[in-house]
């Protein structure tokens, strides 16, 4: 009984101590996944995200930017928990940073209740892009299914009659593989989805061995991808089936922990380190010296959303309160994007180019993909008709 | 279903359920032995990898960081039993359980500190390629390696356990502690031992799973149910027990892993049967673990008499 | 007496005091440890008063709150607005209850490490079945689109705290007169000396599951309000390690004792909050990031009162209050 009166007392008190926020800040929720086998995507949209604000002198749009970081762990209630509090007691003005397509369905929703807005950095789900389009969401980086679309015309492409395909069981894994058919001709051997976070796939890989596809395409973020490639590799499946992955698939978070095993594997992405463009020059240049390690393409898309956050801020010469304008701004995307011309579709997920890479080489001997042809020029995506938004 | 894929699917299969009875060889003795619940096991599974890690990266050798890691984490582990969970011997099983269920949260919090919430160990670069079991089974080489370990610290466990005169005295008070105490046994180190010991195969276990798997904060609650289930299934203080329990879970899992999915695959939509089937494979082995608790209520081959 | 008045009065004018200053999110947080208290005290019946040591308790909050989330996702979609709260909260308790009651009825044959496998084996299922179900969200769980309602709208944080007081204070009444009561002795005489109170000739299986199945039945009560409260159910809540949250409550409070629950809850969860929310500045000096290893010390707090103090933080009020002269 003591207690609860106490604590009661106790927060009542604290309402008086409490400040109330003004507009001379800009507020920026980032939660992410900052622990677990999937740390290393989390902590380049972190790292980018910050850098920029870094390199704009602590500010957005002009004013001071308050980045507020939380950990997700992987876990969809603990990013929800994260939002409520970014969203409720931190009051912030803009919410960002989510890996994962589940921890995002299960946490953004309530940034749209609160008509406060969300730049994703990453994860775009397709019911988002479609029928559940919501005028607080702005994707900084790409519809759930591009990568995969691109992966599958090039898959017809390269003419695979027989196909594998694999993907965690989740909205984002769903997309991957419904993507990758939209634009694949051949024929699909089989379609597997394994448990999300899995980390021991032998019992995967005899499937695949046993049924002898022509190709074998994955969709396997962080860790699951680290391991799958490596016991891919161990049970010498690599030298029969060649292995076609998303961009996010063998990227630098992949290749660090792998190691030279990734070379030669063909991937899919809309942005690559020499892609070559003045913002681009200056994020690689600047993220490498800093962190001493080469950008994924999440840092790039973590890079491109302060600089989206930047402009409209900018944009509505720093009145961020009057959320609408903020809105209007942002989906003029004024800003020097890192992967070239940046262009919104009606559903505000970007309009872009997606490129074929390779992992190479560079001069110094480290690996790095490769930008090796365009797959699409000026590709939408396939659920715009669904949204209802102007 | 070509039966290479079978072959393949049961090295899997074996190679599972024997990291599982290191595991659970360690639970079940002490269970046996002591009375005692030891929610944290699972940890010191958890420990043995972490400090393989950091040893491997010391010695810039696999076989040195491991073989380090064993010892060490036995000695963690004698430190903790003495230290603390002899004190717990006396009470009650909640007592018990609600105990070592705090050190979980202790210990992971503490590797937290000191690793942060990953850490890294590779597998040797002998090893991450296949070897040729015969002609169309690329097996990977890592994957034989644990099995082989797998099978040799059973083989010594046997061995000791049967033949030597510690041995004798761990049986004797598995099956009647009161007894072995009134034999004059000297029962104070004889479970300090046990649960060195106990931690020492923890250590085999989570320093050769972590290539393959991850190292990270948290790796110990998953596998500390699987242990429980083969314990219970195998019988509580019988090694012989665990031995087969493991297997069977491990059996159990990889085939359902591998096989119900295409079963549902056969009458439901592939997302369905990808969900369903790992999820029926993990819920049949607590079915498992019902089925013979109803037949066998002391398990397969109980210690106690 | 006066002291009880005073404290009624403070939780009774507590959400007021916030809406007047804007802090609204306090009163979501109140309602939130209230039914966590809901919850906890349910466990403590079985737990402590019971002596049972049910791992799978977990199962049964969860299954309530999904039982509450489908009631809504389904009313949603009819041409009915949301169900009434009622409604969703006597078919949450009462499917939680008939889990229970199966669940308890297989695992009561069992006795000791056999028991406590059990329950966890059956709480393990409940989970994997649940993330298995993608029709309702599965590993992402499931939103609710409102809260239902009652004869007014729950939507609005202080009627809804209101309403969860009412019901801690309900669920705490009828723990008292239970406990009073016949039944209520006769567990107590179980959990002391199993044989003797079979010797005695009681039916000790029945005793036994009734106290489970009424425990969880109000287990379910409180998924339906973790549900409601936060409008969103999740697998994560079925899973073993939130039956053991729950045990840190029970013990933290003081297991066996009428408040425990309720003080194990406030404590736990106001701790949790202050740490993270506020930071101590030479806490942090000293080590940064500490906030993010508040499991450190909640696992010693509890270490130690499992070791020193296995009555919780009401023995030791209690102590206090009979050695005071």
């Amino acid at each position: 009984m003591k207690i609860k009166s106490f604590a009661a007392l106790l927060a009542v008190s604290l309402t008086f101590v409490t400040g109330a926020h003004g507009a001379d800040r800009v507020k920026v929720g980032l939660i992410t996944t900052l622990s677990g086998p999937n740390a290393a995507i989390g902590s380049d949209i972190r790292d980018a995200f910050q850098l920029a604000v870094k390199l704009n002198g602590g500010k957005l749009g002009g004013l001071p930017a308050e980045v507020i970081v939380g950990d997700d762990q992987f876990k969809p209630d603990v990013g929800r928990q994260l939002a409520e509090k970014n969203l409720k007691v931190d009051k912030v003005n803009f919410l960002t940073g989510i890996v994962f397509s589940n921890i995002m369905l299960a946490s953004v929703p309530l940034a749209f209740e609160n008509k406060t807005i969300y730049v994703s950095p990453n994860a775009a789900p397709s019911p988002m892009a479609g029928k559940d389009c919501n005028p607080y969401l702005f994707v900084a980086s790409w519809p759930n299914d591009a990568y995969h679309e691109a992966a599958g015309q090039h898959a017809t492409n390269r003419g695979y009659k027989n196909t594998y395909l694999i993907a965690p069981n989740y909205q984002a894994g769903k997309d991957s593989l419904t993507g990758f058919k939209r634009y694949y001709k051949g024929n699909v051997v089989a379609e597997v989805y394994t448990q999300l976070g899995q980390l021991d796939y032998a019992a995967e890989l005899a499937q695949v061995r046993a049924a002898k596809p022509d190709a074998l395409y994955i969709f396997l973020p962080g860790g699951m991808g680290v391991n799958f490639i490596k016991q891919f590799v161990a049970a010498g499946l690599s030298k029969d089936i060649p292995l076609l992955v998303p961009g996010f698939g063998d990227d630098q978070d992949i290749i660090r922990p792998v190691g030279d095993a990734t070379l030669g594997l063909f991937d899919t992405a809309h942005w690559a380190i020499d892609l070559d463009n003045a913002a681009n020059r200056k994020f690689v240049a600047a993220f490498e010296k800093e962190f001493k390690r080469l950008p994924t393409v999440y840092a790039s898309q973590a890079y491109d959303s302060a600089l989206l956050i930047d402009a409209a801020v900018r944009d509505t010469k720093g009145k961020i309160e009057d959320v609408e304008a903020v809105r209007k701004a942002m989906k003029a995307a004024k800003f020097e994007s890192v992967r070239g011309a940046f262009k919104f579709n009606r559903n505000q997920m970007p309009i872009q180019n997606y490129y074929l890479r390779v992992v190479s080489k560079d001069s110094q001997g480290r690996l790095y993909n490769k930008v090796l042809g365009t797959v699409f020029k000026d590709h939408g995506d396939a659920y715009v008709q669904d949204c209802k938004m102007k | 279903m070509s039966w290479i894929l079978i072959a393949e699917q049961s090295l899997n299969g074996l190679q599972f359920g024997l990291m599982l009875f290191l595991l659970a060889a360690g639970l079940t003795l002490v269970f046996g032995i002591m009375d005692m619940i030891n929610l944290a096991h699972g940890s010191l599974y958890m420990l043995g990898a972490f400090l393989a890690s950091t040893f491997v990266q010391l010695t810039g050798s696999f076989t040195a960081g491991v073989l380090l890691a064993i010892p060490a984490t036995a000695v963690l582990g004698m430190i903790l039993e003495i230290f603390l969970l002899r004190t717990l011997y006396q009470r009650d099983h909640m007592a018990q359980v609600l105990a070592t269920f705090s050190l979980i949260l202790i210990i992971n919090e503490l590797t937290r500190l000191v690793w942060g919430s990953d850490a890294a160990l590779p597998m040797p670069g002998s090893l991450s390629g296949p070897v040729e079991l015969m002609p169309g089974l690329p097996y990977p080489a890592y994957r034989l390696v644990i099995i082989a370990v797998g099978l040799a610290v059973a083989l010594l466990l046997f061995v000791l356990v049967t033949r030597t005169r510690v041995g004798m005295l761990v049986r004797a008070g598995a099956s009647n502690r009161e007894m072995a105490l009134a034999m004059g046994v000297n029962i104070k180190l004889l479970f300090t031992l046990v649960f060195g010991a106990g931690a020492a195969l923890c250590a085999v276990a989570g320093a050769m799973l972590a290539p393959l798997l991850a190292v990270q904060v948290g790796m110990g609650e998953n596998i500390l149910i699987l242990a429980f289930v083969v314990i219970v299934i195998g019988g509580i203080g019988s090694i012989r027990g665990a031995l087969v329990g493991a297997l069977l879970v491990g059996m159990v899992d990889t085939i359902g892993r591998a096989f119900l999915p295409i079963l549902f695959g056969l009458f439901f939509q592939p997302r369905v049967a990808s969900a369903a089937g790992p999820a029926i494979a993990s819920v049949s082995i607590y079915l498992l673990m019902a089925v013979v608790l109803y037949f066998k209520p002391q398990g397969l081959f109980p210690a106690r008499g | 007496m006066k002291k009880n008045i005073f404290i009624l009065a403070i939780l009774a004018l507590f959400p007021l005091a916030m809406l007047w200053s804007d802090q609204l999110f306090y009163v979501s947080f109140a309602s939130r440890v209230m039914i966590y208290a809901i919850a906890a005290t349910s466990l403590n019946l079985v737990l402590g008063y019971g002596g049972m040591i049910s791992f799978g308790h977990a199962a049964f909050v969860g299954t309530g709150a999904y039982v509450a989330g489908i009631l809504v996702a389904e009313g949603a979609t009819s041409a009915w607005i949301a169900w009434p709260a009622g409604v969703a909260a006597a078919a949450a308790m009462a499917v939680s209850g008939l889990f229970a009651l199966a669940i308890g009825a297989m695992s009561l044959r069992t006795r000791g490490v056999y028991f406590i496998m059990i329950t966890l084996a059956f709480a393990q299922m409940m989970f994997y079945l649940v993330n298995s179900m993608k029709a309702y969200g599965g590993d992402e769980g499931l939103s609710l689109r409102q809260r239902p309602s009652l004869v007014f709208d729950l939507t609005n944080e202080v009627a809804f705290y209101y309403v969860v007081l009412f019901l801690l204070l309900l669920s705490i009444f009828l723990l008292y007169r239970l406990m009073g009561s016949r039944f209520g002795r006769v567990v107590i005489a179980i959990r002391e000396n199993e044989a003797r109170a079979e010797a005695v000739g009681f039916p000790v299986y029945r005793y036994k599951l009734a106290c489970f199945v009424i425990a969880g039945a109000a287990a379910g009560l409180a998924g339906a309000l973790l549900a409601s409260h936060g409008k969103y159910v999740n697998p994560n809540v079925l899973h073993w390690v939130q039956s053991g949250t729950l045990m840190i409550m029970v013990i933290l409070g003081g297991v066996g004792h009428l408040w425990g629950g309720v003080l194990g809850a406030a404590v736990l969860l106001g701790l949790e909050h202050l740490i993270s929310d506020y930071p101590i500045g030479w806490l942090a000096q000293l080590a940064p990031n500490y906030q993010q290893h508040a499991n450190l010390g909640v696992g010693l707090v509890m270490l130690a009162i499992v070791l020193f103090a296995p009555h919780g933080i009401a023995g030791l009020l209690e102590r206090r209050k009979h050695a005071s002269p």
